[in-house]
């Protein structure tokens, strides 16, 4: 062993350079965030909960093409269909199992009206499983509670796609 | 009667000294996790209470409604006392610790006798804990702790033989008093800093966390308990890292003597300053946790045995020279 070597070891310089280091970080600035206090910037294109769209005249943006039950590789979505007296076709049932859900965004990407998004809001954790089975009027309202932010991610990342 | 009320009157007193003790393990394990977390540049528990003081409460009642799981295989009797017996054991050694002058429950005449054979006897409960969990990495983390605390006992041992030589006295108080002039910090100071890692070893903390290595042996001779088994082999563990402080304290920093005896110092009272030293190792403590990589086993041993009871021994030939030399050994 080097006598350096030997002299570091004993007097311990290492590790006081160590210590002095680590009493210089504890006066830095954090970098992590006050999570549920402040929260961290989110991409437009995030995959959080899902959400049905309306027009802005309030009628259903959805025309039960079944593209998404089709594309949804984890077979999360049930679509049941019948047509209105006015000729178009509605959905009559549109459930999404949340549990089953992989948040691929697939069924976002196969939708021709933008009618099901996927909404930058990832804090729906509930305390039972039967809450996270979402049927068409969960889905609906939660479209009108984020419709803002879903059509200002959409027109953001529409150049993109 | 008469006795009834003397007994009364010794559990008053133990209350008054356990409360604040417990209290201390629960702050002192916030304070912990906080400085932890600033070395990482994290933000730490800072939402339950103030500043996240109330977190170890928060912890303590989410453990006592949890479900307290014991193994089909193990040996129940054993498995159930071994947490008992390292929480009683971490807590019975601070009756002899004095906080102040005349604030001590039992001033005993070998009082770092009865420390010494206190925390000895704490291996048991993990060996204990380790072996009637009848599981693989439980025991073999119970293995490597008993030899671990063992060995580190052995050089505790001579620092403190140390400290007496310097003393005469086995009373706590009384190695309190005899730095008034002098703390042993300065003369000992090597021996002071052999105490500190070896108590490091002592309480099972980084860089000697073998016992518990997480990467290894999931959580060591915790790996089966759960619920308040598990928050009383944590509650221990903690209470021993704030005694090894207090022992650090009262043997090299002068206990409750402020540091200087001028003016504004010394009006200030003996137990301030005895918890201002106790916070300031365990800072130490949390630092060391935060800064050091793990050992490897041989290294552990090869530090113990081979580098800090040669050291500390010589150390032990060196004072008693220097002390019968210069005609200084205390004589009582």
């Amino acid at each position: 062993m080097k006598i350096s070597r030997l002299l570091k070891t004993i007097f311990m310089i290492d590790f006081l350079t160590g210590l002095v280091i680590a009493i210089k970080e504890i006066f830095k600035p954090k970098k992590t965030i006050n999570y549920p206090h402040e929260k961290g910037a989110i991409s437009p294109r995030t995959r959080g909960e899902h959400a049905l769209r309306r027009y802005p005249n309030g009628e259903e943006r959805c025309i039960a093409c079944k593209l998404c039950e089709a594309v949804c590789p984890a077979q999360a979505i049930t679509i049941e269909s019948k047509e209105r007296e006015d000729g178009s076709r509605k959905t009559t049932r549109y459930d999404i199992d949340m549990i089953k859900c992989i948040y691929c965004g697939l069924c976002e990407e196969s939708c021709p009206v933008d009618a099901i998004v996927q909404g930058p809001n990832f804090e729906f954790s509930t305390e039972t499983r039967e809450e996270l089975y979402y049927n068409k009027e969960k889905l609906l309202e939660n479209g009108d509670r984020w419709e803002s932010v879903l059509a200002a991610n959409i027109n953001a990342d529409s150049s993109h796609r | 009667m008469e006795y009834f009320l003397i007994l009364l009157s010794e559990v008053y007193k133990i209350i008054i000294l356990l409360v604040p003790v417990l209290t201390a393990v629960a702050l002192v394990v916030w304070l912990d996790r906080r400085i932890w977390a600033f070395v990482q540049k994290r933000r730490g528990p800072n939402v339950v209470g103030p500043f996240g003081l109330f977190q170890s409460l928060a912890d303590a009642l989410k453990y006592i409604f949890k479900e307290i799981i014991i193994p089909a295989s193990s040996n129940k009797i054993i498995f159930i006392l071994a947490p008992i017996v390292t929480m009683t054991l971490a807590l019975i050694a601070w009756a002899v610790i004095p906080f102040g002058e005349t604030f001590v429950l039992a001033d005993i005449n070998v009082g770092i006798l009865y420390i010494f054979a206190v925390s000895s006897l704490g291996v048991y409960g993990i060996i204990m804990g380790g072996w009637a969990s009848n599981s693989k990495y439980p025991f073999l983390g119970s293995i490597r702790s008993a030899a671990q605390m063992v060995s580190y006992e052995v050089s505790i041992g001579v620092i403190i033989i140390n400290v007496l030589l310097c003393v005469g006295s086995l009373n706590l108080s009384d190695i309190v008093l005899a730095q008034k002039n002098l703390w042993f910090v300065v003369p000992l100071f090597p021996m002071f800093i052999i105490f500190f890692i070896s108590a490091l070893a002592e309480t099972n903390r980084p860089p000697f966390d073998l016992p518990e290595a997480e990467a290894e042996l999931v959580a060591g001779y915790q790996t089966e308990y759960s619920g308040m088994m598990y928050a009383m082999f944590w509650l221990g563990e903690y209470a021993n890292i704030l005694l090894m402080c207090s022992l650090g304290s009262i043997l090299f920093l002068g206990g409750w003597l402020s540091p200087v005896d001028i003016f504004p110092f010394n009006t200030i009272p003996g137990p301030f300053w005895m918890i201002f030293k106790m916070l300031l190792l365990f800072i130490l403590f949390s630092l060391v946790k935060a800064i050091v990589p793990r050992y490897r086993y041989d290294q552990l041993m090869k530090l113990g045995w081979k580098i800090f009871l040669p050291l500390s021994l010589t150390w032990v030939v060196l004072t008693a020279s220097y002390l019968l030399y210069f005609d200084l050994l205390p004589v009582n």
